[in-house]
């Protein structure tokens, strides 16, 4: 999404700039909207305990499993991770803590 | 402004006084006039009276309200006239047109000391004879063209042998028997 | 050359949308407007039209269809009256917000009180106020016109909001009168292509519609709809121009009627506005200065337009076929007061008349006492009631 496009659904956009009845007309820009200051609680992920089964990914609602090419776990998105602790629980290996944020 | 003719149509529902009230509205249309053709709704049902109106003019119509003094009264069916006031507002230069097989004289007491012309026609032995069943419309929309002269009979008539034609076009063997019972209508028309 | 026809007001709108030939119809049966879906499914049952129609169990889905067919890219059109308005109108909202110029026929009926199939304006008047255009049909040509006309002006890209286009159930709805027709294929011209900007069907460009639109820029999609209505006096003009042009009959905001040296005048919608005229040329004969002035567009409200026109007249009379039930006058009565007020036209003395409720049938006798009236204002410049009830019994 260009600068121009951001300035739409900015808070500063004037109505003369704004996009007609709130139409969304750029796709795939749901990740510009950050949602990790929703978290009090935090996932860990332990990387020595993890046995790349994946069933992390599946269930997280906010797509925060990162993943990369060959299929493979990498971490937790924070910046998008909203800190709902499923990834924890759903983990066969407690290769993911669930903690107080901030600790 | 052009004389208006009037026409207040009464009627039973089911008995096809709003359709005669058209057809007469699309012959004076065919013939070149500005027409109107309304029927007034309320809660009938079949056999419940009914009424309908027409305006037909040189000019172009703007009024948009009911007919409260037309010129011609047509009821469809003589057993309204002790039920309905038909002859309410109705111009003494006018005339009202019965479907009755009574005859003009033997009318008029019902009529509420209405002055005016008083016109009767058998509609039933007529739509009988022509169509082998009781269809009122046709020889009412011919008694009513003569009658109030709104139209050119000669016109009226070439026209609504077309109109048949295309109307019955599927059924081309009843064209003829609604020829005839328009000209029947037309020349048995009573109290003219 | 125009076709010479006859038919009802019903028959003539949906004679139009058969021209118009949209993608998408959807409608639900109310009387009066039943005919117009009813006469526009046997186009669809035979072919004439390529249109997607949807039989729906409502309203609220009748119109919610239409908001969906057109994101999704296409031309939806639907009808109604009265309680169907009424069911449709979270959706009016929705429809006019998303700026989806979808084109309803609405049969004006009165908004249930007790139960009444027969005409007034507080359907339409009631959803004044939900964003769509409204334009008003003095007869069955006016809103066959009004339909033609309806598409272009909705779906300009200054406005993109949806037009109503109205008339007076039964009185005009189910009467046959005389009329011209355009020629299918100069509609088709007319009205064009719909080519919105975005769409949802659009691969190449994927859209969300409908989002959630909180504090931070609700404010501004609504100034911003706001600005559309303003656009649409402008683009009414000028396609009611061009339509002029094709058929030689003109229209504007609204229609002036023997005004122009008119001591008073009286301001009246749809079918009624047609026996005003019979009235005003019976006063004219007598040599009495009566005019009449007939809004054809009430929204966007013609607010530099009317009073202007309004600011010659020595007294008004303004005709609400609706009641607001605000103890002080109807809703034209308070649109156009206020406007007048508002550009410093107080001069003419202007009072209000609630008539031919339910269906109540307005004869000419009627209007000769509200032209009475105004004379006796006129020549004494005293008004003794300003809000006034015609055609009741008292």
């Amino acid at each position: 999404m260009s600068k121009k496009e951001l300035k739409t659904v900015s808070n500063t956009v004037t109505w003369k700039e704004i996009t007609e009845g709130g139409i969304m007309p750029y796709a795939g820009n749901a990740h510009l909207f950050k949602t990790g200051d929703w978290r009090s609680m935090k996932p860990i992920w332990l990387q020595e305990k993890c046995k790349q089964c994946l069933l992390c990914f599946p269930v997280c609602p906010d797509s925060s499993i990162l993943v990369n090419e060959e299929g493979a776990m990498t971490g937790i998105d924070f910046d998008h991770c909203k800190g709902c602790g499923v990834c924890a629980k759903v983990c066969p290996f407690k290769a993911i803590d669930f903690v107080e944020e901030g600790k | 402004m052009g004389k208006v003719v009037e026409i207040r149509w009464h009627g039973r529902g089911g008995q096809g006084a709003k359709t005669a009230s058209l057809l007469l509205a699309d012959a004076a249309f065919n013939t070149g006039k500005y027409i109107q053709g309304f029927p007034e709704y309320g809660p009938e049902r079949m056999g419940a009276p009914i009424t309908a109106y027409n305006r037909i003019s040189d000019e172009r119509l703007t009024i948009h309200s009911n007919i409260y003094e037309p010129d011609y009264v047509v009821v469809v069916d003589d057993t309204l006239i002790t039920s309905v006031d038909v002859t309410a507002g109705l111009k003494e230069d006018g005339a009202i047109i019965i479907n009755t097989t009574k005859s003009p004289e033997e009318v008029r007491p019902a009529l509420k000391g209405y002055k005016g012309k008083v016109c009767t026609i058998d509609a039933r032995t007529i739509s009988v004879d022509t169509l082998g069943k009781y269809f009122p419309n046709t020889p009412m929309l011919g008694a009513v063209v003569k009658v109030s002269g709104v139209i050119d009979e000669k016109v009226f008539l070439n026209d609504m042998v077309e109109s048949f034609k295309h109307k019955f076009a599927k059924k081309p063997e009843v064209v003829e028997g609604n020829v005839k019972a328009l000209e029947r209508s037309m020349q048995e028309v009573k109290g003219l | 050359m125009a076709i010479r026809e006859r038919m009802s007001g019903n028959e003539a709108m949906a004679v139009a949308m058969k021209q118009i030939n949209p993608d998408v119809v959807a409608a639900f049966p109310i009387t009066p407007s039943t005919e117009v879906p009813q006469y526009f499914s046997t186009f669809v049952a035979d072919g004439v039209v390529d249109t997607e129609f949807v039989a729906v169990e409502s309203e609220h889905s009748a119109l919610s269809a239409c908001v969906g067919a057109q994101a999704a890219g296409g031309r939806a059109m639907t009808a109604t009256s009265a309680n169907g308005l009424a069911l449709m109108w979270e959706i009016l909202y929705i429809a006019a917000c998303s700026r989806l110029p979808i084109v309803m026929a609405c049969v004006n009926r009165t908004l249930s009180g007790p139960l009444n199939i027969h005409n007034d304006h507080s359907d339409s008047m009631g959803a004044r106020d939900s964003g769509w255009i409204q334009l008003y049909s003095e007869n069955n040509q006016e809103a066959y016109d009004n339909m033609l006309m309806a598409n272009r002006i909705g779906e300009h890209p200054d406005v993109m909001l949806p037009v109503m286009v109205c008339q007076d159930g039964f009185i005009t709805s189910h009467a046959i009168e005389n009329l011209e027709l355009l020629e299918d294929d100069k509609v088709k011209a007319f009205v064009g292509e719909y080519n919105p900007k975005e769409y949802l069907l659009n691969k190449e460009n994927p859209i969300s519609v409908g989002p959630l639109d909180l504090q931070a820029h609700c404010f501004e999609h609504k100034r911003q709809q706001a600005q559309a209505m303003m656009n649409a006096k402008k683009v009414i003009l000028e396609v009611s121009a061009e339509f002029a042009k094709l058929t030689g009959r003109s229209y504007g905001l609204f229609e002036e009627y023997m005004t122009e040296d008119a001591d008073v005048c009286m301001v009246v919608l749809n079918s009624t506005a047609g026996t005003a005229k019979y009235v005003v040329d019976q006063y004219r004969a007598a040599g009495k200065k009566v005019g009449l002035i007939k809004p054809r567009v009430f929204r966007p409200f013609p607010v530099d337009e009317l009073t202007a026109a309004l600011s010659k007249f020595k007294a008004i009379a303004v005709m609400d076929k609706a009641d607001s039930f605000n103890a002080a006058g109807g809703p034209l009565f308070t649109e156009i007061t206020s406007a007048m007020f508002g550009k410093g036209v107080v001069a003419p003395k202007v009072i209000n008349y609630i008539y031919g409720l339910g269906g109540r049938d307005v004869r000419s006798g009627d209007l000769e006492i509200v032209f009475n009236k105004l004379l006796e204002i006129a020549s004494t410049g005293k008004v003794d009631s300003v809000y006034n009830y015609l055609g009741v019994r008292e």
